[in-house]
């Protein structure tokens, strides 16, 4: 259950081309995340998949079976929404039940269902309130024990936690990554936010302008980006892109270094700047250093404390074993 | 000090209010008063206000001339009937223009405004010769048919304006969660409509409640709601004020009182929703 493919999936609004066409297959169980920044149709193709947006053309299997034509209410799939989108009516014992009361379960069977769901995600104590009763991070549990009573195909999260301050973030993050750890079924999430896709996803989709730059796991797209733009895109804070003269000496028209692939020292290097910005975060120090191997001010992120005054001079050393490489066209020369 | 200055106008707005008021209501009250009076008090010049003999002669003379409780039953059963008609083909619609919108929804609702901007008269012959060749004159039936008919626009217009309010993620959820189209609108549409479906529904028994035109050209007696009934009392041969001004006061008690209890929907109906 869960397995999920997508053939030349196209998605058009009135004259725009929002989806051009993507082939794509998710795994029973797998976590795949679809990322890409705002725009890019990341929305569009999960309600695709939801089959709240009908497609323009193309195929979407779901278990083998066509569902290109299937309304969502017969796709078996659940789904979390940005805003939640709680019935504002119903307690929150009843938008739990909601979905096992239209698939027709006694309501005995309902109430076991609901209480287990809300002992997992501790709403015991809510289950008479209303949604407008509640604080965000609750209505956003409300909205995951909606869809996990019905034991669907697969879950689709629409960017759930950006409604969430940062520490409330943390901790969802956590909890929907235990989630799919403990149900194993196929979950689909869709953010802007390339830290949720690394640190959740087996699976990460690069999208741009509804077209997919790359698939992998987090660690190849961190190690292996196929292009520019998948390589500033993963990765916080961004790659380092330096071109011209100091990109000769790689054969490469572009190359691209991690802030923490490149190295400090105040006595020699192959690149020489100085110091700009410097932030402290503690365990990290980020350091902006105007060089001249690049007119854009070089980003470094030493490790633990590192003490330079702003003004100072200092040389760079790049990890030449984790420098990647891109030709004019932003594609990775391998 | 600035207080104070806030605390005068507020003075001054509830007294230009209540004036408002009175003014507007001022021609019900003098109905009822002179609904009390004999006919030649209620022509006299100059009229009298409380002074004169109060008598119940016309409530009298009015229940044994005509059959007030049928009239009140039609009035009721056409301008509550029409409305529920109305409405059961309105959610549908209102559903369908707020949630499903197409390139031509705006111009299909703003030429189902059109309709009422047409004089109901240009219809009248058309429509008298249907309902006789139907058998529908002077039937409950017709008349419910007609009145739903006039009223659909405005309704459809109302549930439209309420329907857009509700986020359409809601009704997703709804569609994601297992629900049939059917189930989605009566357990979550309909529900979160509530308010605005109450409003449209009392405004619009309002405006069939007193809906004249069709009334009086469809019917004659057995299905004449009460604005035929306070018509055959406007005589052009006679001068029967007090009575008139009696038959008035009857029709409109009952559509008087269910408006006072629902001041509040009704607020919210004829501002379209713009209150909340
Ligand atoms: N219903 C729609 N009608 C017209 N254009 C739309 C509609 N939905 C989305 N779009 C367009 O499709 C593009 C992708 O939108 P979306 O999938 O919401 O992006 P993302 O979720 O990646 O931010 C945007 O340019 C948006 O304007
Ligand atoms: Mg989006």
């Amino acid at each position: 259950m869960g397995q999920i493919n997508l053939t030349q999936v196209r998605k058009v609004f009135g004259a725009t081309e929002v989806i051009p066409g993507i082939d794509l297959d998710i795994n029973e169980g797998e976590f795949v995340v679809f990322v890409g920044p705002s725009g890019c149709g990341k929305s569009t193709l999960l309600r695709l998949i939801a089959g709240l947006e009908d497609v323009s053309d193309g195929k979407i299997e779901i278990d083998g079976n066509d569902a290109t034509r299937l309304p969502p209410s017969k796709r078996g799939l659940a789904m979390v929404f940005q805003s939640y989108a709680l019935y504002p009516h119903m307690t929150v014992r009843k938008n739990i039940g909601f979905p096992l009361k239209m698939a027709g379960m006694e309501p005995a069977e309902i109430e076991r269902k609901v209480q287990h769901a809300a002992t997992t995600l501790n709403l015991t104590d809510y289950l008479e309130r209303r949604p407008g009763e509640l604080s965000g991070g609750q209505r956003q549990r409300v909205a995951i024990g909606r869809s996990i009573v019905r034991e669907p195909a697969a879950f689709l999260f629409d960017e759930p936690l950006s409604n969430l301050d940062a520490a409330l973030r943390g901790n969802m993050r956590l909890e929907i990554s235990e989630l799919h750890k403990s149900l194993k079924t196929t979950m689909i999430y869709v953010t802007h936010d390339q830290v949720e896709a690394m640190t959740m996803a087996d699976k990460i989709v690069v999208l741009q302008a509804g077209v997919i730059e790359q698939v992998g796991s987090p660690m190849e797209l961190y190690r292996f980006p196929c292009n520019k733009f998948v390589a500033g895109f993963i990765g916080s804070p961004k790659m380092n892109f330096i071109e011209g003269p100091a990109a000769e000496p790689y054969n490469a028209h572009t190359v691209g270094v991690r802030p923490e692939h490149i190295s400090l020292s105040k006595e020699s290097g192959t690149w020489r700047g100085r110091v700009g910005v410097t932030e402290h975060l503690g365990s990290d120090t980020f350091l902006h250093i105007h060089s001249d191997a690049n007119r854009e001010p070089l980003n470094i992120r030493a490790q633990g404390e590192f003490d330079v005054a702003y003004g100072d001079e200092i040389f760079l050393t790049p990890d030449e074993s984790r420098i990647h490489r891109f030709d004019a066209n932003g594609l990775a020369i391998r | 000090m600035a207080r104070a200055v806030s605390s005068r106008r507020k003075i001054g707005f509830t007294i230009l209010g209540w004036i408002v008021g009175f003014l507007i209501f001022f021609p019900i009250l003098w109905t009822i008063i002179a609904s009390f009076k004999t006919e030649a008090e209620a022509i006299a010049v100059p009229p009298s206000f409380i002074n004169f003999d109060w008598t119940l002669e016309n409530y009298i003379t009015v229940n044994t001339r005509s059959d007030y409780p049928l009239h009140v039953m039609n009035s009721v059963v056409i301008s509550v009937g029409s409305t529920i008609l109305a409405l059961c083909i309105a959610i549908p619609a209102a559903w369908a223009f707020a949630f499903s919108p197409t390139k031509r929804t705006k111009d299909v609702l703003m030429w189902m405004l059109s309709t009422k901007m047409l004089p109901a008269v240009g219809v009248l012959v058309p429509i008298y010769l249907l309902f006789r060749d139907w058998g529908l004159l002077d039937t409950r039936t017709g008349l419910v048919f007609v009145l739903c008919m006039i009223n659909l626009p405005i309704i459809i217009w109302m549930l439209y304006t309420y329907f857009r309010e509700i986020p359409v993620d809601i009704l997703e959820a709804a569609r994601m969660d297992g629900a049939s189209l059917p189930k989605e609108v009566a357990y979550v549409l309909l529900p979160m409509a509530v308010p605005g479906i109450a409003s449209t529904m009392l405004l619009n028994i309002i405006l069939a409640w007193n809906e004249a035109f069709w009334t009086l050209n469809l019917t004659a007696s057995n299905a004449a709601p009460l604005t035929a009934f306070i018509a055959s009392y406007s005589s052009p041969e006679g001068l029967f004020w007090a009575k008139l001004s009696a038959a008035s006061t009857l029709a409109i008690a009952p559509i008087l009182i269910m408006g006072w209890f629902s001041q509040k929907q009704l607020v919210r109906g004829l501002t379209f929703g713009a209150v909340k």
